[in-house]
């Protein structure tokens, strides 16, 4: 079929497809790559440096030895574990809670329950209201503590939205049966309806992982001890406000401009490294993820 | 008087009907309702608490005083920004970065997804895909150091720039280019990531559509412009409406990484004012009146475009 139907103008369209897309990969990655030839580079070669880089200029692990000197960036990676892994326990297992009860039948509440929660899509208090609610929670116990980065941001109401979708598709006789062999909601929630909605659950996982990793706002406005900054707001600090004098004691005037560039790009890599080398490993599961929010977003 | 009586009777027994319905229900799902307190917590204490915390905007607040001890002031806060230079800047800056990334960055992804469905090899579709998407998982701090350090004086695009024998400057601190950063940044990040939800819209097309197009002579161009794009309209529109009901709702991350005093004229929106405005200047009531007036600004093109949506085709957001 393919030969038959097959032009000489499809044959030139291919060709500048192609390119395009090989185009389009350099576009993506080059930047990319640039960092990693820069932060192995020789600082001094790399000042002077001028213009595309194609691979490090000389050999240096210096700037990631510097880097790892800066005391906030392995408190920062400690801390931003801390909240990943805490924070999306706890949020993945409320926002089940609330997606399990959102998909029930026969729940008279319900109906005015879902508005509530849904109404909190459309319309909020704002930046600044917030703030004050979290500043003086219980007399301020979540200010300048890693609670602040996980409580007042637990359930996000979209995949709150994505993980009931997932649960209402599942066979109400299954629930049914092991209703009849007396088990409450809690058992149904966690060894039933969780269990069968696997895929649904990862997304929301990764969901969530993915925004507490990438958080940084709230900790800009909530926390002001540097030991609890968690590694986005560390990493403000050396690459958006130019602190990098932690790193670069020791080294004299004239080099510490040259090793100061090349420790940002070691940062850059030692911040995205671990999440590039899981991305591809779960890409299936994020892009399975738009699926789903699509269906009901 | 004797129907008011008939109707108050009516009234009362249908009250404690449902009073009964209600108390059978709590009694039948009990056990439901309590494993909701931490949802019923969360919505409670972080969504609805900072709503009444809001009506901040109408007094002249002092966080000694209290919210319900502070002086009520009407409107004033909200008169103070209409009458203020920052009105006309952070709105029309809004509509700009929003309609700049509206006209270069919406149809980015539909046109990317498009050509990849004309890729014929598997293992180059997929490796185009993987690395497109790569850009969304980069954290948007990292994003920004970068846009920050390729930008400088002595940064690679200045370099490029020198090559082509223009000048180079530190173009972050300059307002003509802070909104073209901003959107090729965002294209850069959300192109590959954006044309996954319509390549799921082209692979559910009817294969049979393009058989009997081929029998009737129709080559791949026509097939294009006949089956693939009507095919994904809705998609389209879905996602246009959805984008147009975020319009004024340009998020102060980027921004407040990205801008400097330098480039306020061309880069400062609302988001980013009522956050200098509150938490660097301490103008809690009137920055809170700026970001409510936007709320409800927002809240109205949402729930426009959610009904707009509803009409075109079945999707809406409840």
């Amino acid at each position: 079929m393919a030969s038959i139907d097959r032009t000489k103008g499809q044959d030139i369209f291919n060709i500048f497809n192609m390119i395009f897309m090989v185009a389009l990969m350099l576009v993506t990655l080059y930047p990319l790559l640039y960092v990693v030839f820069a932060s192995f580079s020789d600082a001094g070669r790399f000042l002077a440096h001028s213009g595309m880089l194609w691979h490090p200029l000389g050999f240096s692990g210096l700037a990631y030895e510097r880097a790892f000197q800066h005391p906030s960036i392995v408190s920062g990676y400690l801390n931003t574990i801390f909240i990943v892994v805490i924070g999306t326990i706890l949020s993945v297992m409320v926002t089940a809670i609330g997606a399990y009860f959102l998909s029930r039948k026969n729940v008279l509440l319900q109906r005015p329950i879902a508005f509530l929660i849904m109404f909190t899509m459309f319309f909020s208090g704002g930046l600044i209201p917030t703030y004050f609610v979290v500043k003086n929670f219980l007399g301020g116990v979540l200010y300048d503590s890693l609670w602040a980065l996980i409580v007042p941001t637990m359930v996000s109401t979209y995949n709150l939205v994505v993980m009931r979708s997932g649960f209402a598709a599942i066979p109400d006789s299954l629930e049914e049966s092991a209703r009849i062999d007396g088990a409450g909601h809690l058992t149904i929630l966690f060894k039933i309806v969780l269990p069968l909605a696997k895929a649904t659950v990862a997304v929301i996982v990764l969901y969530y992982g993915v925004a507490y990793w990438n958080a940084w706002f709230n900790a800009s406005i909530y926390i002001n001890d540097n030991a609890k900054y968690p590694l986005q707001l560390v990493l403000r600090q050396i690459l958006l406000i130019n602190d990098t004098n932690n790193m670069t004691f020791g080294v004299d005037a004239g080099d510490q401009m040259a090793i100061s560039e090349t420790i940002k790009y070691a940062v850059i890599v030692i911040a995205t490294l671990p999440i590039l080398c899981v991305y591809p490993f779960l890409q299936k599961y994020f892009v399975k993820g738009v699926m789903i929010g699509a269906v009901k977003g | 008087m004797a129907t008011q009586a008939v109707h108050d009777a009516a009234k009362s027994s249908k009250l404690s009907s449902a009073g009964k319905i209600l108390a059978s229900d709590l009694r039948r799902n009990y056990s439901l309702y309590l494993l909701m307190i931490p949802v019923f917590l969360f919505y409670f204490l972080f969504m609805y608490r900072p709503m009444y915390g809001a009506i901040i905007a109408f007094k002249d607040f002092n966080p000694a005083d209290g919210i319900w001890g502070s002086p009520f002031v009407g409107l004033d806060n909200f008169r103070k920004f209409w009458d203020s230079m920052y009105r006309n800047r952070v709105f029309f800056n809004t509509l700009k970065i929003s309609f700049s990334t509206l006209i270069f960055g919406f149809p980015a992804p539909i046109i990317l997804a498009l050509l990849i469905n004309e890729l014929r090899s598997k293992i180059f579709t997929k490796s185009v895909q993987t690395i497109t998407y790569l850009p969304h998982f980069i954290s948007l701090v990292v994003v920004c150091g970068m846009i920050k350090d390729f930008t400088t004086e002595t940064g690679i695009i200045n370099d490029i720039i020198k090559v082509f024998g223009g000048t180079p400057t530190t173009m972050l601190n300059n307002p003509r280019y802070f909104v073209p950063i901003y959107v090729i940044s965002d294209i850069w990040q959300g192109i590959g990531w954006g044309s996954i939800i319509y390549l799921a819209a082209l692979s559910g097309i009817d294969a049979e559509l393009y058989e009997a197009a081929r029998i009737d002579g129709a080559g791949r161009w026509r097939q294009t412009l006949s089956i693939t794009i009507p095919s994904i309209i809705p998609t389209i529109i879905t996602m246009l409406l959805l984008r147009v009901g975020q319009m004024m709702n340009i998020g102060y991350e980027k921004i407040i990484l990205l801008y400097n005093p330098l480039t306020y004229e061309s880069a400062d929106v609302i988001s980013s004012f009522v956050y200098r405005e509150g938490l660097q200047n301490f103008q809690y009531s009137y920055s809170t009146a700026v970001g409510l007036l936007n709320s409800l600004i927002n809240f109205v093109l949402v729930f426009g475009a959610n009904i707009l949506s509803r009409k075109f085709n079945d999707t809406s957001l409840w």
